[in-house]
């Protein structure tokens, strides 16, 4: 599918994806895809990411490669490695069947720096060609690795190619679309924030939120759903630790349709309150009367 | 060495001075050695000295070895040598030569460079003879003064002490203890093979395997957060501290200060100019409560909510930098600390009131910190300093990878 032409046609693209995005997202994601730069998506948890990417990979109908980092990542789990294992077994078969002589060794060199070698990760396939036109990057919760491995994505980032030593220099014939999310554990250096769009993914008002509980959790009732954003939004305007995010809020009212609730009681809110806040402080603040003061207010 | 012999008298005249000048620098604080007087010397003999900007750029080229230290070299050459190159000009200079260092003028000198410029001690005329021989004795004398200092409370200390202390300060290493990290390097003496190398290896042979390399864990240090008290209570200490800040956070990635009094003020990137001067001045403008009240707790509760998870991920070791009398005594303080006890590594409380050996925890801001850190030590002087950076480096109380 081509790339959108406008901000309003990202937004149906998104939407396509049943995903609600506001204007400040959809015209992020458009400058990202029409001026092929990465883009850098922070937030606090659960609000939504990592969910742009697949979106936008499942409607363009290009292929989603995710990189998920972790501390301690490295350019042979992210980019390629080869199979050694197989390489070495590969030259004792030859040894076996007695290919000997200086124009043997030479073959054997060459072939076990063959593709069929290389493990290929991330990165790497990211910058092959795919018949459905560039795939998409996706450089999951950036945040959690390290700064060398962050030195070593703005290096593949800024030029999109990389070079194996033993096969030669792989160069994407178009750009990837490329999306890093970060929880903000950590700032990403300054360096690889230059080379990206920036966009932060706040928590979404209260008709956003409704809709985006419409799209993805038809099954619950629409009387149900306002109550549970309603009862979402003011608790966010509460002070929390950590405030429940979108994907939260699926959950709890997922969980209500579970218990086959039609209505919020303050019983209900009590017992399932544990979906919504994972902070036993908070919880400890929530249940009892500011539940009930919650729900009681118009 | 020897100064061109075409006008003796004026050669050594020249030598003699360009020697002030780098002992004027040395006092400024830049990094220099003798050897770097006669890198000077020969330089300013390779020039022509009669054409001042020669000998502005030949000194600076053996003098100055950090950007951040442009500034000072600049206003310290225009003073000395009765600015030669004529201000803008000068500027104008730096500014081509570096433009994205180039910083905002101060508008007064330096004080370091002021200090060093005029002691402070009462002096007569101002003949370079003299200000050597000071420069020297005052060498010699550093090391027993400096023994006193160690133990002197910064509270009870003269300007010129203080400045002593600062410099020594400035070259306190602290770091918390490395701890290992999930990536691996090249070790000869490693407990785990590193098969992708060896294989590398073994293509010289081609199939005879090559001997076995090995490989270890990184190690490196967690990061460090500091939350410093600058309230009217912490007096002196603060002004020190925040040198002490300086220092740990001057060319050190993953540190973070902040500082509060009644409100939170994050200080990192102010710090991160090289000029303590400078830095100091920018944090000062920056946080408009400085030497007012403490409101501990809702300064905790900031950090805990705003920055506790961009700031503590990898398992930080916080410094909590604060003498514990709060303004408004609050019962949520205890809450708030054991949050933050719980969301990093090692809390480390600093506290210059624990220099009184009859220190016992009375106020209720102490009482309600007290069991919710790792540890409580006293922050007064040089030796607690530096014991600081001893404990940091050894291993902590609670598990290396707790919570």
């Amino acid at each position: 599918m081509d790339l959108p032409r406008s901000v309003e046609d990202t937004g149906r693209l998104l939407a396509a994806g049943r995903y609600v995005a506001d204007e400040s997202l959809s015209t992020a994601v458009f400058l990202a895809l029409r001026l092929g730069r990465p883009l850098l998506l922070e937030g606090e948890a659960g609000v939504g990411k990592t969910e742009v990417a697949k979106v936008l990979a499942e409607t363009l109908g290009r292929r989603l490669i995710r990189l998920q980092c972790y501390e301690g990542l490295d350019a042979a789990t992210a980019l390629y490695e080869w199979n050694y294992p197989r390489q070495m077994l590969e030259i004792r078969l030859a040894e076996l069947g007695g290919e000997a002589g200086a124009e043997g060794r030479a073959r054997l060199a060459r072939d076990i720096f063959d593709e069929r070698f290389l493990l290929k990760r991330p990165l790497l396939l990211a910058l092959e060609p795919d018949a459905a036109g560039p795939p998409v990057l996706l450089v999951d919760e950036l945040d959690r690795t390290d700064e060398p491995f962050e030195a070593f994505l703005l290096e593949v980032l800024s030029d999109f190619q990389v070079t194996i030593p033993e096969i030669g220099t792989v160069r994407a014939p178009a750009p990837p679309i490329v999306m890093l999310t970060s929880n903000r554990t950590r700032e990403i250096h300054d360096a690889l924030k230059r080379r990206c769009l920036y966009h932060w993914i706040g928590y979404p008002d209260a008709a956003r939120e409704l809709e985006i509980l419409r799209l993805r959790a038809p099954a619950v009732a629409a009387a149900l759903a306002e109550q549970v954003v309603r009862f979402v939004q003011r608790l966010r305007a509460a002070d929390l630790f950590k405030l429940p995010g979108v994907a939260e809020t699926l959950d709890w009212a997922n969980a209500l349709l579970a218990l086959d609730r039609v209505a919020l009681d303050a019983a209900t809110v009590d017992a399932t309150l544990g979906v919504l806040l994972k902070y036993q402080d908070d919880i400890d603040k929530t249940a009892g009367a500011p539940v009930v003061a919650m729900l009681a207010a118009p | 060495m020897t100064p061109p012999s075409a006008a003796p008298a004026v050669a050594s005249k020249l030598a003699e001075n360009v020697v002030h000048f780098t002992r004027l620098l040395r006092a400024a604080g830049l990094r220099l050695g003798p050897a770097s007087a006669l890198d000077a010397l020969a330089a300013a003999a390779a020039v022509d000295v009669l054409r001042r900007g020669e000998l502005y750029w030949a000194l600076h080229v053996v003098l100055v070895k950090r950007p951040e230290d442009f500034d000072l070299f600049d206003q310290a050459f225009r003073l000395f040598w009765r600015d030669p190159l004529g201000a803008a000009a000068a500027t104008a200079a730096l500014a081509q030569l570096l433009p994205s260092l180039r910083l905002p003028r101060p508008a007064r000198l330096s004080r370091r460079l002021a200090e060093a410029w005029h002691p402070p001690r009462p002096r007569g005329g101002t003949a370079p003879g003299e200000r050597t021989d000071r420069a020297a004795a005052g060498a010699a004398l550093s090391f027993s003064a400096d023994e006193v200092l160690r133990t002197r409370d910064f509270e009870q200390m003269s300007a010129e002490e203080l400045a002593r202390a600062r410099r020594i300060v400035a070259r306190l290493a602290v770091a918390p203890r490395p701890v290992a990290t999930r990536r691996f390097a090249p070790d000869p003496h490693g407990e785990r093979i590193d098969l992708a190398r060896t294989a590398r290896d073994s293509r010289k042979t081609l199939g005879d395997l090559a001997p076995l390399r090995f490989r270890s864990r990184l190690r490196r240090p967690p990061p460090l957060v500091v939350l410093c008290d600058v309230s009217g209570s912490m007096g002196r200490y603060s002004e020190m501290l925040l040198h002490f800040l300086h220092a740990l956070i001057a060319g050190r990635e993953r540190v973070h200060a902040f500082l509060f009094a009644t409100r939170l003020t994050p200080v990192t990137r102010l710090l991160r100019r090289r000029d303590p001067d400078e830095a100091l001045a920018r944090c000062g403008r920056q946080v408009i409560d400085w030497a007012g009240g403490t409101r501990l707790r809702a300064c905790l509760r900031e950090f805990n909510r705003a920055w506790s998870r961009r700031v503590l991920g990898h398992g930080a070791v916080v410094l909590l930098v604060t003498d514990g009398l709060d303004r408004d005594p609050d019962p949520g303080l205890a809450a708030e600390a054991d949050r933050l006890h719980r969301s990093c590594r090692r809390l480390v409380w600093l506290n210059p009131l624990l220099r009184w050996s009859g220190f016992s925890p009375r106020a209720q801001g102490v009482r309600a910190l007290l069991p919710h850190v790792d540890e409580h030590r006293p922050v007064h002087n040089l030796d607690s300093l530096e014991a600081l950076g001893r404990a940091l480096a050894a291993p902590g109380h609670r598990p290396p990878h707790g919570r």
